[in-house]
């Protein structure tokens, strides 16, 4: 039975993601959605090789938490930083931070990496070659460490629940 | 039309406006490479937010239906915003770009 | 009041295009170059969607897609052969 679903639907939540998209782009419909489902089905198949190992999300509604988290702090962060690009630039305090990896899973690092660079004041620049390290630079940052400190606690341990890395 | 959905619209397309300039300004305006890339990854990424936010609420009043499409912009803005602005930064690394006196630690080379 | 809005916000985002446009042709370097074309794309699909709004037209929605896509894959493009001196490996 698990053989099956796995050889029909190796990545459950790709396909779901391509069946709504092709309904959002193509609008709601019985044909449409049809389609879209045999595209769902045979997308993911044929692209299976290409697909690094992808962790199952264990934890969804910390998921949604983590997702609404992340929203509020692209919003009000991007007040600060809009506050910082208008005011004296002197008294700007830039700086390249190293981040401690705790994540040993690729594509959380990826959603990590991403999160900080969405999220206002920081970019994510690197990431060293064995991934226990990543390089962040903040457009103003008073204390490297308290910086480190509030990634962790806010958006890496969420992370760590959610794909249980 | 209703004055509610016409100022909900006019309100974010503004905001939206006010954030990719505030960015836009960012750009043109802060001292080095890596400061700059601030201001465009995120504020133009609000700013078109606001913009597609706009344009969702105006077609579902007129067309009496939510029309989500719009969404798929600002979803993939989100997904591959970090991902230019990360490709950037290595470039700019790589590259020994000269960065502000003030700046605190010290960039890769790898 | 919403026309006045549109203009308002057109304006805006033509500002933002004319700042990025200043990058782009000042520079200094080639990343800055590539930043500031990066952030015009972002502007346009803006401005394209606020065009659409202005229309009362859905039909702009599929350029303001399709620059988004071809404009993060030209950005990611360039940002590697600046890195790497070559786009495939």
């Amino acid at each position: 039975m698990k053989s099956v679903m796995d050889r029909v639907l190796p990545f459950p939540s790709l396909s779901l993601i391509l069946w709504l998209a092709w309904l959002l782009l193509n609008g709601f419909s019985a044909g449409h959605a049809l389609l879209g489902a045999v595209l769902a089905v045979v997308l993911p198949l044929t692209t299976k090789p290409f697909w690094p190992n992808v962790p199952r999300i264990r934890n969804l509604p910390r998921m949604f938490g983590f997702v609404v988290v992340v929203l509020y702090d692209i919003v009000v962060a991007n007040i600060s930083v809009a506050i910082k690009v208008l005011g004296p630039l002197k008294s700007l305090r830039p700086g390249f931070v190293e981040f401690p990896l705790e994540l040993d899973d690729d594509f959380a690092i990826a959603l990590l990496a991403s999160t900080i660079s969405l999220t206002p004041g920081t970019v994510s620049a690197d990431v060293s070659q064995d991934r226990t390290t990543l390089l962040i630079h903040a457009l103003d940052v008073d204390d490297p460490a308290a910086l480190v400190a509030e990634i962790k606690q806010r958006y890496e341990r969420p992370l760590k629940e959610i794909f249980e890395c | 039309m209703d004055s509610l959905i016409e100022w909900a619209v006019s309100i974010f397309v503004i905001i939206g406006g006010v954030f990719a300039l505030v960015g836009s300004i960012g750009l043109a305006r802060l001292p080095d490479f890596y400061t700059r890339l601030h201001g465009p990854t995120k504020a133009t990424t609000l700013g078109v937010g606001g913009a597609i936010l706009g344009s969702l609420i105006y077609f579902s009043w007129q067309e009496h239906a939510l029309q989500l499409h719009e969404v798929l912009i600002t979803l993939f803005l989100f997904i591959t915003a970090p991902v230019s602005a990360h490709m950037l930064a290595k470039a700019a690394m790589h590259r020994d770009l000269k960065r502000m006196k003030e700046t605190r630690g010290e960039p890769w080379k790898q | 009041m919403l026309s006045t809005a549109l203009s308002i916000a057109i304006g805006l985002f033509v500002l933002a295009w004319l700042l990025n446009l200043g990058r782009l042709i000042f520079g200094p370097s080639l990343p800055d170059r590539v930043l500031a074309l990066d952030t015009m794309y972002i502007n346009s699909i803006a401005l394209i969607v606020l065009y659409g709004i202005q229309q009362s037209s859905k039909l702009y929605f599929e350029a303001a897609m399709l620059i988004a896509l071809i404009g993060f894959v030209s950005t990611v493009a360039v940002a590697k052969y600046v890195t790497r001196g070559d786009i495939i490996e």
